[in-house]
C-alpha cells in the first residue's frame, strides 16, 4: 500500500497549488466584486468606433 | 485612455467544433455497435478488431478524449478569449494542439484495434502515444496561461478558474497512472501491481471523470448558459464556493471503485467519506445553473440552447447524486460489477456532457457564421430524440443491474445457488435491446444535429477574425513594501507550472521505483510469478480486453463465494502488472476460473463459446487456434518484469523460452488425449496456461489462516 503515499504527495501537492492560487485570489480581490463579474460577460466587446483609429 | 483593437480567432474553435462532431458521430457508432453485441455476439463478425474486447475501448476513448474533450477545446478556446478580451496567445500554438490532438486520436484508434492496450481502463492508449498526450497537453497549457497572462480584463471570471483546475490535476494525474515499463514499441507494464495498480488506476479513474468530465463542461456551462439566457448567474459567489470545494474533494474519492474488494478497508472507507461530502459542492453547481434560469423558463420554452442545458445540468445533479449513492457500502455491494453503472455512467456522459456539447455547438456556430440557427424545430426534435434517447438507455440497464444483481444472490431454500451465471445474462436480454434502441435515437438526433449545423453554416459567412475592442489592462503598481508572493507573481507563471511538472516527474520517477519493488515482496508464500507462458497467455488476456466483460476479484460475499470460490486476498495480485479486477461483470468472474475446467473445455470455449455453454453471448476467439505466440517477446518481457522486482532468477530471461516451450508441449500433449491437435505455440495454449493458473496458488498449501467461525 505504500503507493498511497505516491498518492498523497501528488494529491496534496495539488491541493498546495490550488490553496496558494485560492489566498492568490483572495489577496488581489478577485472574489471581492461578486457583482459586476457576472453581469460583464454578458456584454460583447464589438468595435464601437467606425474608424480605423488604434 | 487608448482602446485596444484586436481579433478573436475563431479559426481554431471552428476546426475543435468539426472535430468534435466527427468523433462524436465515430464514438457513438462504436457505442452502439458494442451495445448490439450484447444480444448479436455474431456482430462482433469473428474478426479481432470488432470484438467487444477492443471496440469498448475504442468507443470509451472516442466519447471521452475525443468527443467531449474536442468540445471542451473548443468551447474553452471560444470563451476564454472572449473572457480575457484577448486572442488567444500563440496561432501557432493552438493549431500545434489541434493537429496533435487528433493524431492521438487517430493513433488510438488504430493501435487499440490493433490490440495494443495497457490494460488499465480509460488509460489503454500504450507508452508512445502517452508521451504525446503529455507534450501536447503542456502545449495547451501554454497557450491558456498565455492568453491568461496577456488578458485585458483583470478579474478571472470563475470559468477561467475551471479551465486551469482542468489543466493542472489532468496532467499530474495522466503522468502518475502512466508510470510504465515499455517492452517493445508498442509494449508496456504498468510498473504498479495488483492492489496498488488498482488503487492508482482508481484514482486516476475517478478523477478524469472529475477533471476531465465535469470541470471543464462546469466551466463551459458557467459561460455559455449565462450567454444564451442572456443572464448572469445565479449566485457569483455560490459559483466561486462551488469551484473550490468541488476541486479540493473530488481528488479522494477514487476507491469508491474498489469497495468490498482486496483494497486495506480504511481506503475504502476514505473514498466513501468523501465521495458522500461532494453531494454539497456539486449540488451547488447544479443548483446555480437552475436558478440562472429564474425568471427566465419562457425562455426555455421557445430556445433548444436552454433545453439542451437544462437536461444536461439536472443530468449533472443526478449523476453526482446517484454516484454518492452507489458509494454506500450496502448499495455498492448490489451495483457494483452489474448493468446499473453503466446506467449511471450514460447519465452523465449521454446528458450531461452529450447535452452540454450540443448546446455549446448550436451557440457558437451561428454566432461564429454572423446567422441565427437553420432551424430551431429541427434542433427542438434533436432535443427530444436525445432526451428519449437517454431514458430508453439508462433506465433498462437500472432494471438490468437490479434484476441481475439479485439473481446473482438469490438462494434456493436448500441453500445452493439459484441461477446460473448465463440464466442472470439471458434473462436481462430485452434491456440490452431496449438500451441499444435509446443509442441508437440519440444517435439520430446528433445526426439532425449535423445536418442542421451544415444548414446554418452555409447560411451565414464565417469570421475567421472577429473584430473586438477593449482597454488594456493596467498594471498595478506596489506602493508598499513588496510580499514575497508578489515577486513570485511576476515571474512568468508559464514558467512555474513547468517548472513544476517537470520536478514532479522528476520526483516520481526517482521516488517510484525503489519504493515500489520494496513493498513488492510476497505476502502469501505460495503465490509464485507466473510461467513464461502464462505470462504470454496474460499478455493475449489483456490484449483482447477480457477485463472488460469478466472480473478477477471475488468480493467477500457468500454467493460469490458459493459461486466462484474463497474471496480474493490482496496477497495474490503482487506479479500482477497491470492488475486485471475488471469493473463489469458480462460474463463469470475468473479469479478462480483455474483447474476449474479441463484444458479441452477452454479450448472448444474460445473456438465456439456456445458449444460449451448453450445462449452464451460471448465473442468466438477463433484466431486464437491459428496465431502463434511470439516467442521473440518473451525475454524482453521476462527482464521488465525483473526490473520490477518480480523475482525470476538471475538469467531467466534466457531460458525462458525453453520452459515455455515445455509447458507449451504438455498442454498440447493433454489436449491430444482429449482428441484436439493443436500446434503447441498456438495463441490458445498460452491463453489456457494463463486460465489453469488464475487464481490457484493459495491452494497450493494448505491455507495458513482459519476459516472464519
Amino acid at each position: 500500500m505504500s503507493v498511497i503515499i505516491i498518492l498523497l504527495i501528488t494529491s496534496i501537492s495539488i491541493a498546495g497549488l490550488f490553496l496558494f492560487a485560492f489566498l492568490w485570489g483572495v489577496k488581489s480581490g478577485q472574489f471581492e466584486d461578486d457583482y459586476s463579474p457576472p453581469a460583464r460577460i454578458l456584454f460583447d466587446d464589438k468595435p464601437t468606433t467606425k474608424t480605423k483609429t488604434i | 485612455m487608448q482602446v485596444e483593437k484586436f481579433y478573436y480567432d475563431n479559426k481554431i474553435v471552428k476546426a475543435f467544433g468539426f472535430a468534435t462532431v466527427i468523433f462524436g458521430i465515430v464514438g457513438m457508432l462504436a457505442g452502439l455497435w458494442v451495445a448490439i453485441q450484447f444480444y448479436a455476439p455474431q456482430s462482433s463478425l469473428n474478426f479481432a478488431p470488432t470484438t467487444f474486447g477492443r471496440l469498448r475501448p475504442l468507443h470509451t476513448n472516442a466519447i471521452i478524449f475525443a468527443f467531449v474533450g474536442n468540445a471542451s477545446f473548443a468551447g474553452i478556446y471560444y470563451s476564454l478569449q472572449r473572457l480575457c478580451k484577448a486572442r488567444l496567445f500563440s496561432d501557432k500554438l493552438s493549431w500545434i494542439h489541434f493537429w496533435g490532438w487528433q493524431a492521438i486520436i487517430a493513433a488510438a484508434a488504430v493501435t487499440l484495434l490493433l490490440g495494443f492496450t495497457t490494460g488499465k481502463e480509460y488509460a489503454e492508449l500504450e507508452w508512445p502515444i502517452d508521451i504525446a498526450i503529455t507534450l501536447v497537453w503542456v502545449v495547451f497549457g501554454i497557450n491558456m496561461l498565455g492568453t491568461i497572462l496577456k488578458r485585458r480584463e483583470k478579474h478571472l471570471y470563475v470559468a477561467i478558474w475551471f479551465y486551469i483546475a482542468t489543466w493542472i490535476t489532468v496532467a499530474m494525474l495522466h503522468i502518475v497512472n502512466s508510470i510504465e515499463i515499455p517492452v517493445s514499441f508498442m509494449k508496456s507494464y504498468s510498473w504498479y501491481a495488483g492492489v496498488q495498480d488498482a488503487l492508482v488506476q482508481w484514482w486516476y479513474g475517478h478523477n478524469a471523470v472529475a477533471f476531465f468530465l465535469t470541470t471543464p463542461v462546469l466551466g463551459l456551462m458557467y459561460y455559455f448558459l449565462p450567454k444564451a439566457a442572456n443572464r448572469p448567474v445565479y449566485s457569483y459567489r455560490l459559483s466561486i464556493i462551488h469551484f473550490w470545494s468541488l476541486i479540493f474533494i473530488y481528488i479522494w474519492a477514487g476507491p469508491h471503485h474498489l469497495l468490498y474488494t482486496s483494497l486495506p478497508d480504511w481506503a475504502q472507507s476514505l473514498g466513501v467519506v468523501f465521495s458522500i461530502m461532494l453531494i454539497a459542492p456539486s449540488w451547488g453547481g447544479m443548483l446555480n445553473g437552475l436558478f440562472t434560469l429564474r425568471g427566465a423558463w419562457d425562455k426555455v420554452r421557445e430556445d433548444p440552447i436552454l433545453k439542451f442545458m437544462v437536461v444536461a445540468i439536472t443530468c449533472y445533479g443526478m449523476a453526482t447524486f446517484e454516484g454518492p449513492l452507489m458509494s454506500l457500502k450496502s448499495v455498492n455491494a448490489i451495483s457494483h460489477f452489474s448493468d446499473w453503472t453503466i446506467g449511471h455512467v450514460h447519465i452523465g456522459g449521454l446528458g450531461w456532457n452529450g447535452f452540454m456539447a450540443f448546446a455549446i455547438l448550436y451557440y457558437m456556430v451561428p454566432k461564429m457564421w454572423g446567422t441565427d440557427i437553420y432551424s430551431k424545430k429541427l434542433a427542438t426534435n434533436h432535443f427530444w430524440l436525445g432526451t428519449i434517447g437517454i431514458i430508453l438507455y439508462a433506465v433498462p440497464l437500472y432494471w438490468a443491474g437490479f434484476t441481475q444483481s439479485l439473481m446473482w444472490k438469490s438462494f434456493t431454500e436448500e441453500g445452493q445457488l439459484k441461477f446460473q451465471f448465463l440464466e442472470t445474462v439471458t434473462n436481462i436480454i430485452p434491456m440490452y435491446i431496449t438500451r441499444s434502441v435509446g443509442g441508437a435515437l440519440y444517435l439520430a438526433g446528433a445526426l439532425v444535429m449535423v445536418y442542421n449545423l451544415v444548414k446554418t453554416m452555409a447560411k451565414g459567412k464565417f469570421v475567421a477574425n472577429e473584430a473586438a475592442e477593449a482597454q488594456p489592462l493596467v498594471r498595478e503598481v506596489a506602493h508598499k513594501k513588496e510580499y514575497w508572493h508578489r515577486v513570485v507573481e511576476r515571474k512568468p507563471l508559464t514558467l512555474l507550472v513547468l517548472s513544476l511538472v517537470v520536478v514532479a516527474i522528476g520526483g516520481l520517477l526517482e521516488i517510484i521505483p525503489t519504493f515500489l519493488v520494496k513493498e513488492n515482496i510476497p505476502t502469501i508464500a505460495s503465490v509464485k510469478p507466473y510461467t513464461p507462458l502464462e505470462l504470454q497467455g496474460r499478455d493475449l488476456y489483456i490484449k483482447e480486453g477480457c477485463y472488460t466483460c469478466h472480473s478477477q476479484m471475488i468480493r467477500p460475499f457468500r454467493d460469490e463465494v458459493a459461486r466462484y470460490g474463497e474471496y480474493s486476498k490482496a496477497g495474490e495480485f503482487v506479479y500482477d502488472h497491470p492488475f486485471q479486477w475488471g469493473s463489469k461483470r458480462t460474463g463469470p468472474d475468473l479469479a478462480r476460473i483455474g483447474g476449474k475446467y479441463p484444458d479441452s473445455w477452454h479450448y472448444n470455449h474460445m473456438y465456439e463459446p456456445s458449444s460449451m455453454s448453450p445462449g452464451s453471448i460471448m465473442p468466438r476467439y477463433a484466431w486464437m487456434l491459428d496465431n502463434l505466440i511470439d516467442t521473440s517477446s518473451t525475454a524482453a518481457k521476462i527482464r521488465a518484469m525483473q526490473k520490477m522486482g518480480v523475482p525470476y532468477p538471475e538469467g531467466y530471461d534466457k531460458i525462458a523460452n525453453r520452459d515455455l516451450m515445455k509447458q507449451a508441449d504438455a498442454i498440447a500433449a493433454n489436449l491430444k488425449k482429449e482428441k484436439i491437435e493443436t500446434l503447441s505455440n498456438t495463441e490458445i495454449v498460452a491463453v489456457i496456461a494463463y486460465l489453469q493458473r488464475v487464481g490457484t496458488d493459495i491452494k497450493a498449501e494448505p491455507k495458513p489462516v482459519a476459516e472464519n467461525k
